[in-house]
């Protein structure tokens, strides 16, 4: 997909839209940017004004209760005004395409869209679509890319890990349809992490998964082995009926993370979930509760960097309104109202 | 062309000019960078016992639309809550007052003082905002073209440039 449509002339970040392309410099820039995020949410009026006046329209063609509210959290603490919009509800079932949506909402002055869709690639098509000041972040596409998920990942491992030149890393669970995998290898491979692991029953495993410049494993025993960092996906149980998997009783036995399996990780590995967790089919609860679970952390953390990806794309956009609203249709003269015409 | 301000006979008088507000404890605050570094000297030479604190005036900035983010922001630390506390606010070059009125509103964010004091190494003229510091180190009347440019922390330094061109 095209990359490209990230970036501004200047080479400025002006969507996020997949990690794919994104260099070490820019994810870390968006990391240390987060860090100094992290504090107004500790702080007693939790609101800076940075994104005071711009509206942020949350548009979720698929449901997440976790992320739009996070990605909501976030605009609001950076005082910016929030609509959510449950699309899969409203237009969609009256016919509305994607792209009619869109240009509704376009002209009433969103400056933001946060997009999630079941499609690959709809983030993207909105972007090809907006006029230059509208800024679009995917929030998931797919099977595709949940860029600020990866981004929220690398934070988190970076904050509990450091440096990740040093670290082994190992992703466990349903690596062929889970965009969050994706984003997380992207991310993982330009931060040069020290050594990067698939780990899934074969039929989980997309083909030709190492030319990623990741090792799989079909084994937990071989996939866990002294690594710094689990990070564990999300089971869909929709892929059950799909005969990827032969039970959920097996896969628990085979994949599920235990504390047994665990004590083949580094002592001090710590264990991540992008979560809603399914207990006792891919993690058990003595692991996500436990003390080397920064689960919880992760969505905390979540918050400080959705406002970074926010404020970095939003940062020194001038408003429609400096632009002359060039790219805006809106300007253009105006056109004769039909009833006059005839 | 560059000229040189003798930093410490600047801090000297701060200092002797801070005196009367110790009275009331006051706490102190930094702005990031050179503010900070200005106010661990006057810290040390006033000899305060409460923790220095330190603001990032970046996510209050009124140019953030036309400049976006810097993302070497430091963190605001305010060590103790500054609601009813006598504040004093150091800054290095006191020019358009736009980093004092950032300043200010991100104060107002942790709480209601009961007065702000405000501090400069170098006042500068060039005023865009009714802000006027109560403790000044040295006035200077600089043109549009001139900067002056304080470097640390460890041998802070006042340099006024001319601006090529």
């Amino acid at each position: 997909m095209n990359q490209g449509l990230q970036f501004d002339d200047a080479g400025r970040l002006r969507h996020l839209l997949t990690i794919e392309g994104l260099s070490r410099q820019t994810i870390l820039e968006i990391l240390d940017t987060a860090e100094s995020f992290i504090s107004v949410g500790e702080r007693e009026i939790k609101k800076i004004p940075l994104l005071r006046g711009k509206t942020v329209v949350n548009l979720f063609f698929e449901s997440s209760t976790r992320t739009r509210t996070t990605f909501e959290i976030a605009a609001k603490r950076l005082s910016a005004d929030v609509i959510n919009l449950n699309v899969s509800a409203s237009s969609t079932s009256k016919g509305e395409t994607l792209l009619d949506t869109i240009r509704n909402l376009e002209a009433m002055h969103t400056d933001l869209f946060v997009v999630r869709h079941a499609e690959s690639g709809a983030a993207h098509l909105i972007a090809r679509h907006v006029p230059s000041h509208v800024r679009i972040i995917n929030a998931g596409d797919g099977r595709h890319a949940h860029p600020t998920q990866g981004l929220l990942d690398m934070f988190t491992i970076r904050r509990h890990k450091g440096e990740f030149g040093k670290l082994k890393v190992a992703i466990v669970g349903d690596i062929m349809h889970s965009r969050v995998a994706r984003s997380q290898i992207q991310a993982l491979k330009a931060l040069g992490v020290a050594e990067l692991r698939v780990v899934a029953p074969k039929t989980l495993l997309p083909m030709a998964v190492e030319k990623l410049g990741v090792r799989p494993c079909t084994r937990m025993e071989e996939g866990l082995d002294g690594v710094d960092v689990v990070m564990m996906l999300r089971l869909q149980r929709e892929r059950m009926q799909g005969a990827h998997i032969p039970s959920e009783h097996e896969y628990f036995n085979l994949y599920g993370l235990t504390p047994a399996k665990l004590a083949l990780a580094a002592k001090d590995a710590i264990v991540m979930h992008p979560g809603p967790m399914n207990r006792g089919l891919e993690i058990d609860s003595a692991v996500a509760d436990g003390p080397q679970s920064v689960i919880l952390p992760q969505v905390t953390y979540g918050i400080a960097v959705r406002m970074a990806v926010m404020a970095l794309i939003m940062g020194g956009t001038p408003t429609s309104r400096d632009t002359g609203m060039r790219d805006s249709p809106s300007r253009a003269p105006v056109p004769v109202p039909r009833k006059k015409r005839q | 062309m560059t000229a040189v301000i003798d930093v410490e006979a600047a801090l000297a008088r701060m200092a002797e000019q801070l005196q009367p507000a110790l009275k009331s404890h006051p706490l102190m605050i930094g702005i990031h960078t050179g503010g900070v570094w200005v106010a661990e000297r006057l810290h040390h030479m006033l000899d305060l016992k409460e923790e220095l604190g330190t603001l990032d005036i970046s996510f209050y900035r009124d140019d953030f639309t036309r400049v976006g983010m810097n993302p070497q922001v430091r963190t605001s630390h305010l060590p103790v809550n500054v609601e009813d506390r006598h504040l004093i606010l150091v800054d290095d070059v006191l020019h358009t007052g736009r980093t004092i009125r950032a300043a200010l509103n991100e104060i107002f964010d942790y709480g209601r003082p009961a007065s702000v004091l405000l501090a400069c190494l170098v006042e500068r003229g060039g005023r865009e905002l009714p802000i006027e510091p109560q403790v000044v180190g040295e006035r200077v009347k600089l043109g549009k073209n001139q900067h002056v440019k304080l470097s640390g922390p460890e041998k802070l330094e006042l340099r006024i440039q001319e601006a090529n061109g």
